[in-house]
């Protein structure tokens, strides 16, 4: 690991401020940062630790909405009883993370912020139209979820911006998320696939579909959704949504796999984490 | 010469200062500042498990955790967990069903045990192997690992 000069604000804006200069980096909860500046992919000549800003840490209920703290390990996230019992894709998707050691460390706003295609909160995140709270020192933005990441590891974050919050509106009354992967635990996904529906009397009157993995950021399949709304979610249905999903796909090729698998496998989860959704709804 | 950081932390129990570099881990801080060889360097990039220590009541990677991170915190190694004159009921499971071969995973598996012990007091096999997940063994003697911690289990909640 190359020298680098250590801060712990007190304050957003001053992290934001520092954040702002050159060759700086945040740190959350280190998983992919110090792994990265141990591999010396990443070389910052400073490092701002969140840890010392009150106010970024923990899982609060608004009325029917729950905001998530950028700064709430992903172990919580994972046990929380309110994420678990109203946004169960979300809390899915943070124990399919690493081990336990690595969830106790991993943030979710790391997570996130770190842009992954891959990343395992993020399809539940989709699903919940997460809005997105960022700070700066020149004050305060939010952002869909969807509308935050540009590419593989980038976002629309400026220099100095920092993701504080994820605020999570009401809930849909079922969700799931699956992770294809080849092993239990430990395992990075192949692809990620979540699904959020609200059902009346049978009918879907809201879904949601959030893919990760696919793409070079993760994306919402919004094709395959206006074709659920409204509907009962009949066997043909089902097909046509897995089929819509899968052509919203736009894999690469990679050691984990082909495009051709994770695009077929795209059309086989949608159709499973659908299925599961509607069964919890 | 780095600027060192001062820096005071309470481990297993008592408080101790020491100086490190910002880009020292604190598995690094513990093995050469304070001479606690317990936890090992295995992969040092969180995949092991070999380092694992407690930290505030979490179990975490101590390779991925900066020293200078640690101010103000607790941190339980290996050599905190045996009494003076007795050990941990833990360790008399690893021994009695011979839980290590090379022995380079111990420290982190034993940590890692604890950790469960303390927030599941009464683990089936399945949570054990799935809590365990984070610790590999080269020598892969998983079989007696997960039994060692099921007899600890028996023991430690009896």
């Amino acid at each position: 690991m190359k020298g680098f000069e250590f801060f712990e604000p007190t304050t957003l804006a001053e992290a934001s401020r520092l954040f702002a200069q050159e060759h700086a980096q945040l740190l959350a909860g280190g998983t992919d940062l110090v792994i990265g500046m141990k591999a010396l992919t990443e070389t910052p000549q400073s490092v701002i630790s969140l840890q010392k800003i009150p106010g970024l840490d923990g899982i609060t209920t608004e009325g029917d909405g729950i905001s998530i703290g950028a700064m709430t390990k992903v172990r919580e996230v994972e046990l929380s009883a309110d994420i678990q019992n109203h946004h169960t894709a979300l809390a899915e998707g943070a124990s399919e993370i690493g081990s336990i050691q690595i969830r106790n460390l991993a943030t979710i706003g790391g997570n996130i912020a770190h842009a992954s295609p891959a990343a395992d909160t993020v399809a539940g995140l989709l699903v919940a139209d997460a809005q997105v709270d960022i700070a700066s020192a020149d004050g305060e933005r939010s952002v869909a979820i969807d509308e935050l990441f540009t590419g593989p590891g980038q976002t629309v974050l400026a220099p100095g911006e920092i993701i504080t919050r994820f605020r999570l509106p009401s809930p849909a009354s079922g969700s799931h998320y699956i992770k294809h992967k080849i092993r239990e635990v430990m395992d990075l996904a192949f692809i990620g696939v979540a699904a959020a529906v609200n059902l009346d009397n049978g009918t879907i009157t809201d879904a949601r579909i959030g893919l990760a993995a696919v793409a070079p950021t993760p994306i919402r399949a919004t094709e395959a959704e206006n074709l659920l709304r409204g509907n009962e979610l009949t066997a043909e249905l089902l097909q046509q949504a897995g089929e819509a999903a899968a052509a919203a796909a736009s894999p690469i090729s990679d050691l984990r796999c082909s495009a051709e698998h994770r695009k077929e496998m795209v059309d086989v989860l949608t159709r499973r984490t659908l299925q599961e959704a509607v069964a919890r709804a | 010469m780095a600027r060192k950081s001062h820096v005071q932390t309470t481990i297993n129990g008592e408080t101790v200062e020491f100086l490190c570099e910002s880009r020292q881990s604190l598995l690094e801080v513990l093995r050469d500042e304070l001479y606690l060889t317990g936890a090992k360097e295995g992969c040092n990039n969180g995949n092991c498990g070999a380092c694992s220590v407690i930290l505030d009541g979490r179990l975490v990677n101590s390779c991925l955790v900066l020293g200078v991170e640690t101010e103000g915190k607790s941190v339980e190694t290996i050599e905190g967990l045996a009494d003076p004159d007795k050990l941990h009921p833990i360790q008399d499971a690893f021994l009695e069903n011979a839980a290590l071969q090379c022995g380079i995973c111990t420290p982190g598996f034993i940590m890692s045990a604890k950790a469960l012990l303390d927030s599941n007091p009464n683990p089936t096999e399945h949570e054990i192997r799935y809590w365990l997940a984070g610790n590999l063994c080269r020598c892969t003697g998983y079989d007696k690992i997960v039994k060692a911690v099921m007899d600890a289990a028996k023991e430690t909640s009896a």
